[in-house]
């Protein structure tokens, strides 16, 4: 691969750079717990988590471990555990 | 028929400037790059040249208008001094390294505390790690004519660096000089129209300076320092060019000044070289083998250039208008740098001299020569730097 000067390189290519390995906090969603309200996707500053199906899912190639998610879950079915763990 | 007026500094650089058609100009003012930009206004505001003059609350904002101008395709330029260069230099930074080849002229003034408007380098010297193109000016004919170049030089499709031309404040920008305009056909011929591979294009959005990880870092930073290095030879061309459209001696990254056969060379920068020229004048009817090297380019830094005039010397003596607290002066700095090591290379004795606007006459040249003179003759191992008609008794 050839650097552009300046660092110059087309829009919309955010997806080709996997920023999930900023992360040093990582949710994981209980799935027995959630009650699909969504409020975790609408937080998500990354747009890190994706409804599949009935079941809301996070994608960790991008998600750096905020834990916002967490923070506003009502039924606290987010839990933040050490990344690596 | 040739276009010769006395006119002041600023407005030959103002007119130089405008010969280039910008698009865009904006800055903030500060003494002593006042004159330059009230010019380029006026002569915005009466239709002469067809570009957006961009007023702005800061030098910060100036510079960020010159890079999102100049990301988006158009040929930019701003001047500043000073505190304003300063609050200038996170966007230079940034520029240098998304390649936005806008000009900028530093007309250079003391930095604060205390406050002072005179003249040193200490404002554009704190930018020569920045990735900007540097060239220091002797005359005001000399700040019309690098200015005419300046662009050609940042545009260059494998340079693409902002060029700051840096001209003595007052002493160049306030005084008037009998100045050889060159005629528009001329400058329209040398200089092309900016025509970037890439600019800001809605139908085709692009970013610039974008994340890299240490993974391509260094790389980019490595790319800058390589277009300098790299971009000598071209740069030398382009000057080239430029004495066969002025008719004066524009040419080298440096000029030397009856270094033949010295056992002293001065090594100076900026509007001082006019005065040590004199100097050296009087110093060599009484005998003393003495020059002077100009440095016209300081970075990318001419060591090449450098050697070559210097090699068969006794000593250099620098004199630096600036310094780095703690160490010594910025040129001192690059020439010891690269002349260390070498076998035979001249001692190098680092002068301090005018700092705040203080006074370099024609006796201070001479006092500075014996100096350097005595200094090589004791054979001082790493001599300090010599702070000039310093008053070391007030200072508590």
């Amino acid at each position: 691969m050839k650097l552009t000067k300046g660092a110059v390189v087309e829009g919309g290519t955010s997806l080709n750079y996997k920023t999930g390995n900023w992360r040093d906090q990582r949710p994981e969603i209980d799935q027995k717990v959630c009650n699909q309200c969504g409020k975790c996707k609408d937080v998500c500053p990354d747009d890190a988590v994706h409804r599949n199906n009935e079941l809301y899912e996070i994608d960790y190639d991008f998600c750096k471990g905020c834990g916002i998610c967490a923070y506003e879950c009502k039924p606290e079915a987010i839990k933040l555990l050490p990344e690596g763990k | 028929m040739d276009d010769i007026r006395v006119v002041e500094g600023s407005e030959a650089v103002a007119l130089a400037i405008k010969a280039c058609r910008p698009h865009v100009i904006s800055a903030f003012p500060i003494s002593p790059q006042t004159h330059i930009v009230e010019g380029l206004a006026k002569m915005v505001a009466d239709g002469d040249i067809d570009a957006e003059y961009v007023r702005v609350e800061s030098e910060f904002s100036a510079a960020s208008v010159l890079a999102g101008a100049s990301a988006a395709g158009s040929r930019s330029y701003t001047a500043s001094s000073s505190q304003g260069l300063l609050l200038m230099t996170e966007v230079l930074y940034a520029s240098a390294g998304m390649r936005l080849p806008f000009v900028m002229t530093g007309v250079n003034r003391s930095i604060s505390a205390p406050i002072n408007i005179q003249v040193d380098h200490q404002d554009s010297m704190s930018l020569r790690d920045a990735g900007l193109i540097q060239f220091y000016v002797e005359s005001v004919q000399e700040a019309y004519d690098m200015h005419l170049a300046a662009f050609k030089i940042a545009e260059d499709p494998n340079i693409m660096l902002p060029v700051m031309v840096c001209m003595d404040g007052w002493v160049l920008t306030h005084s008037y000089e009998r100045v050889q305009f060159v005629d528009q056909q001329a400058v329209d011929d040398f200089l092309p129209p900016f025509a970037p591979e890439h600019y800001l294009d809605p139908a085709a959005p692009k970013t610039w300076g974008s994340y890299a990880e240490s993974d391509v870092m260094m790389e980019f930073k490595y790319a800058i320092h390589k277009a300098m290095t790299d971009g000598k030879p071209r740069i030398r061309e382009i000057l080239r060019e430029l004495s066969a459209m002025t008719g004066r001696d524009n040419n080298g990254l440096i000029e030397t000044y009856r270094t033949d056969g010295a056992d002293i060379i001065l090594v100076a920068l900026g509007s001082v070289t006019g005065t040590v020229k004199d100097a050296i004048d009087e110093l060599r009817d009484a005998g003393r083998k003495v020059g002077l090297l100009k440095i016209r380019c300081y970075r990318p830094f001419p060591h090449e250039e450098i050697w070559q005039a210097v090699k068969d010397a006794n000593v250099i003596a620098v004199m630096d208008a600036s310094f780095s607290m703690g160490s010594e002066g910025s040129i001192g700095l690059d020439l010891k740098a690269k002349l260390f090591g070498r076998p035979q290379a001249p001692m190098v004795v680092d002068f301090v001299a005018g700092l705040g606007g203080r006074e370099i006459n024609a006796r201070t040249i001479r006092r500075l020569v014996v100096r350097a003179e005595e200094i090589h003759r004791l054979g001082l191992v790493l001599p300090e730097a010599q702070w000039v008609n310093l008053d070391a008794s007030i200072v508590s």
